[in-house]
């Protein structure tokens, strides 16, 4: 047990030690299974779930590249097309990206601010169930061949009661409503853990850059996914309950639609693509063996980017007849926001230019966002353009570009992140030489699929078509394409492997195999249930680093109880104690009566109303006190 | 030039071979950022580059260097505050760029330019080219004959979803939106075919919607116009008369319309012109018999989806039909 880490001479006593692990853990056994809370058990399965999608979003690619690899392709028909291309769409964006993120800082963040947990942990897990079973529900439509058709981003009047008649779009809305809703719950939790419950003396100005990009990035979910909520909830309402917000011939607008989802939708890639900057930052940092260049540089840039990012959605509409002069504005907007994003690379070449670099794997997979993010965001510049967007909107260009920037700006990284962390979540190294491979092959592999889109879209091959006839003189470089995307699917299955063969035989990793400098690195690998068993007190930006000072941890917590410390927002100054609630499987069954509602609701609308019965019973279930518990909280406050 | 002479040249469907005034603007424009991009590309990666061979190996045992946290790096602040400047410069270079490709994109001079209505449909494109002259006017679809050096102001509707006009050789993109009518002006400099393509995702056969643009000198252009104002003549042998009549009191004229006739449905293609034009099936494929014949008795083996249902003809009544159809040029 890591725990008993004899290593760890700086524990007083080992009944402590083993007091906090038997207060934080979850109950054992199947109910456990479903009662869990601790911060690292829900993170862990939020990422195996989020991996989990990636796969099949990576698997409905595959079916996309065979079908494009020849002209008039036949391995996939127009209608089964459509739902694969949609069903990838939605995957990665909804399924994977914004909550991988999610998932990992829930893990990581408590970890690197001194915490023993995040707040609100049953909310934290209530979001993971909400968000597993909405996902587990569009895969269930797509198998039953009532999978969404209508592209990810749902365009009406086309996704409309009008020209999707069936459920199959109703489904699609109803995944929003479910991964948004766990989104925003998650984005709750984070800011209020980084906010409020960061280690005494870890003041804003300490705080790890990869925690800045979390906050940051939630902050942008908190104003971003309601748009898109309201949105889903108008299209469905307008296909279930005949309202017209969307129906020209009803005094609706069908731009009004545009217009909701890309002011979710255009933040929703800096969302995906922020916290992978600081993945960026902590990796860069660990392996050039110094602290990244102009942190207030760097912080600055991050909110700037944030700000930013909501004045940029029109560019999605450059081919609408909104007017030009307005369209100017938005390619002034998404110009200017390449100035963080090259403040923060600029940042990070002068610190591996100023550094002593360790050529490990995670480097190697950050070191890919200096050709591809960069491609991509020049690429970017080429969209924000109003007259060349007239020529690049909606081809291959585009594709390619997306592509470039979410693969190169958050997939990149983010495997890189795994390299990174594996050995934290899990105790064991993953194999550098597999390592190796699996990126090399996917560097390659990945130019190979994506780099020909570009010339593809110039020659004049729109996207989202199922087919082209052998005349367009487009079918080499489709080919070339699908390659390539073969190659990353070994590349990916290659990382399978690694992560399957590392947890039974990789090399032991220590507490701090990198010689890291942030907290996470202080614990035991993988850490114990209570993340610390005493809280440090945090005197510089990278505790591990820097020389220890006085005092270097905080006494007086109760280790017989959930109970954490609360700290003042700007200067993390002692604020109270606070006793987190225990493991239960209330969020759990709210989720299931939840999910009951939503899924009822695409058959009837009275689910709503009936379907609410079973959520209030379970979430006031959820916050019953217990008698017993009141009345020792109540002792520890008269006797501290 | 003869319909012979077309079939032997593919039409072009290409951003880079611009064979029109808006079109060159565009790739003006796009030769000018493609080339600062792939400079600061080069030079950003070449930094990136060289800073990973000049700087030492180290591992995870080398002490780290915390120099920066207690006294700032001048020298570096400063590159990274000429670099952030140089970007933001060539950023307003790229504004400026745009903003003025913007202003001549809208500069086309409008004099004497033809009008052309297009309606997108799933999945085809209705055009009615208008005149001040109401009789003047007339309609085809899925092939649009434009004038070389003549403006074509083209307005842009949309009658069940979201469709995009892509002509990229001759100018970039325009959505159609239900409910919005928007414009959108090209003028072809050079006399070719050129395919357009519609670009926003509209249902099961958004990659089966095609557009055919032939640019002809302006003689010919109005020769084809005059051609299309009229009626096609009233069938002379037996056999076409027969296809008329098929064509007129069956399931083809509920959907369809041929000037002159009582066939008069509008939910299909006007066919007044039929065997004028290169493709059928919105630029899909040939208009030869044989596929006509296919087309017309299972349209969803073509094109899945679509909306025309199929017509289980008589082969006697088919052949009569096709012979019908072969007359309406």
């Amino acid at each position: 047990m890591t725990v008993l880490d004899t290593a760890k001479g700086s524990w007083p006593e080992r009944g402590d030690a083993f007091t906090l692990e038997q207060t934080w853990s979850d109950p054992p056994g199947l109910l456990g299974w479903f009662s869990a809370v601790n911060h690292k058990t829900i993170a862990v399965r939020f990422m195996v779930t989020t991996f989990i999608f990636f796969l099949l979003g990576g698997l409905l690619a595959l079916a996309i590249r065979l079908q494009l690899a020849l002209p008039n392709g036949k391995v996939l028909g127009p209608d089964l097309y459509n739902q694969v291309f949609t069903m990838h769409g939605s995957t990665m964006m909804f399924l994977f990206a914004v909550p991988v993120m999610q998932a990992v800082a829930t893990y990581l963040v408590p970890l690197m601010i001194g915490a023993r947990s995040v707040a609100f942990p049953r909310m934290n897990a209530f979001a993971w169930w909400i968000f597993t079973m909405g996902g587990a529900m569009l895969y269930l439509a797509f198998f039953l061949d009532i999978g969404p058709d209508a592209g990810w981003f749902a365009y009406v009047p086309l996704a409309g009661p009008d020209y999707s008649p069936g459920k199959r779009v109703d489904f699609w809305a109803q995944m929003i409503t479910f991964t948004e809703l766990s989104g925003l719950m998650e984005a709750i939790v984070l800011i209020t853990t980084i906010l409020k419950m960061r280690a005494p003396g870890m003041t804003l100005n300490r705080m790890p850059l990869f925690v800045w990009t979390i906050l940051v990035t939630n902050v942008m979910v908190l104003f971003a996914m309601p748009a898109v909520m309201l949105a889903s909830t108008a299209l469905i309402t307008d296909r279930l309950v005949d309202t017209q917000f969307y129906n020209p011939a009803k005094g609706g607008d069908a731009l009004l639609w545009q217009h909701l989802f890309w002011f979710f939708g255009h933040p929703e890639v800096y969302m995906i693509f922020i916290p992978p900057l600081g993945f960026m930052s902590s990796i860069i940092a660990t392996f050039s063996r110094r602290p990244v260049v102009g942190y207030a540089a760097m912080v600055l840039a991050l909110i700037g980017t944030a700000f930013l990012a909501f004045g940029l959605w029109v560019h999605h509409m450059f081919a609408t007849n909104l007017p030009e002069l307005g369209k100017a504005f938005f390619t002034a907007a998404s110009l200017m926001i390449a100035i963080p994003t090259s403040v923060q690379i600029f940042c990070w070449i002068s610190t591996l230019w100023t550094g002593r670099i360790d050529f490990k794997t995670p480097l190697l997979f950050v070191l890919a966002f200096f050709v591809i993010l960069l491609l991509g965001g020049l690429t970017g510049l080429m969209l924000a353009s109003v007259p060349l967007d007239y020529q690049l909107h909606d081809t291959y260009f585009v594709v390619a570009h997306l592509h470039y920037v979410l693969l190169g700006g958050a997939v990149f990284p983010l495997f890189g992140a795994f390299y990174y962390w594996f050995p934290k979540f899990t105790g064991r190294l993953l194999g550098e030489r597999l390592g190796r491979w699996n990126f090399w092959l996917f560097f390659i592999g990945f130019n190979l699929a994506f780099f020909p889109m570009h010339v593809l879209g110039l020659q004049g091959m729109p996207r989202r078509v199922y087919t082209y006839p052998a005349e367009m003189d487009w079918a080499d470089l489709n080919l070339l394409a699908t390659a390539g995307a073969l190659t990353i699917g070994l590349s990916v299955l290659l990382f399978v492997v690694n992560v399957v063969r590392s947890l039974r035989h990789g090399a032991a990793a220590g507490d701090n195999p990198w010689g890291a400098g942030t907290l996470e690195w202080s614990v035991s690998s993988p850490p114990p249930m209570a993340n610390f068993e005493r809280v440090p007190v945090v005197h510089g930006r990278f505790p591990l680093w820097q020389d220890a000072a006085q005092p270097a941890h905080v006494t007086g917590l109760a280790s017989g109880y959930r109970e954490v410390l609360i700290t003042s927002v700007a200067d993390a100054k002692l604020d109270h104690r606070l006793w987190l609630p225990g493991s239960t499987p209330w969020p759990f069954l709210a989720a299931v009566a939840t999910t009951i509602l939503f899924v009822g609701s695409i058959f009837t609308p009275w689910a709503v109303v009936w379907g609410a019965v079973p959520v209030a019973i379970a979430t006031t279930a959820w916050f019953w006190p217990k008698r017993e518990m009141t009345g020792r909280r109540v002792d520890s406050e008269l006797l501290p | 030039m003869s319909l012979h002479a077309y079939a032997l040249t593919a039409p072009l469907q290409d951003a880079l071979r611009p064979a029109g005034i808006q079109a060159v603007h565009l790739g003006n424009l796009w030769n000018l950022t493609l080339g600062l991009c792939g400079l600061v590309f080069a030079a950003v990666l070449g930094a990136c580059l060289y800073a990973l061979w000049r700087a030492p190996r180290g591992d995870a045992g080398t002490a780290p260097d915390l120099r920066s946290l207690a006294q700032p790096e001048r020298r570096v602040w400063r590159a990274i505050a000429w670099a952030t400047a140089a970007s933001t410069l060539g950023l307003l270079g790229l504004l400026a760029a745009d903003v003025w490709t913007s202003r001549a994109l809208a500069r086309l001079p409008l004099a004497d330019a033809v009008n052309i209505e297009l309606t997108g449909h799933q999945w085809w494109w209705e055009a009615r080219y208008l005149d001040a002259d109401p009789a003047r006017e007339f309609m085809t679809a899925n092939e649009l004959h434009i004038p070389v050096g003549r403006p074509v102001l083209v307005t842009l509707r949309a009658d069940d979803v979201i469709h995009t006009l892509w002509i990229p050789n001759l100018q970039g993109k325009k959505d159609m939106i239900p409910g919005r009518t928007a414009t959108i002006t090209l003028r072809a400099d050079r006399a070719g075919s050129y395919r357009g393509q519609c670009a926003e995702f509209c249902g099961v056969e958004h990659a089966l919607m095609a557009l055919l643009v032939e640019a002809e000198p302006n003689a010919a252009y109005e020769a084809w116009a005059a051609r299309q104002r009229e009626a096609a003549p009233a069938p002379r042998d037996a056999l076409a008369q027969r296809g008329r009549a098929v064509f007129v009191n069956g399931n083809c004229a509920r959907c369809h319309t041929v000037a002159g006739t009582d066939a008069q449905g509008r939910m299909g293609p006007d066919l007044s012109h039929l065997a004028s034009r290169r493709t059928i099936g919105a630029g899909m494929f040939p208009n030869k018999r044989g596929h006509l014949a296919g087309w017309i008795a299972d349209p969803q083996s073509l094109k899945p989806g679509v909306y025309m249902p199929p017509n289980a003809l008589a082969p006697d009544d088919l052949q009569a039909l096709l012979a019908y159809l072969e007359t309406l040029k």
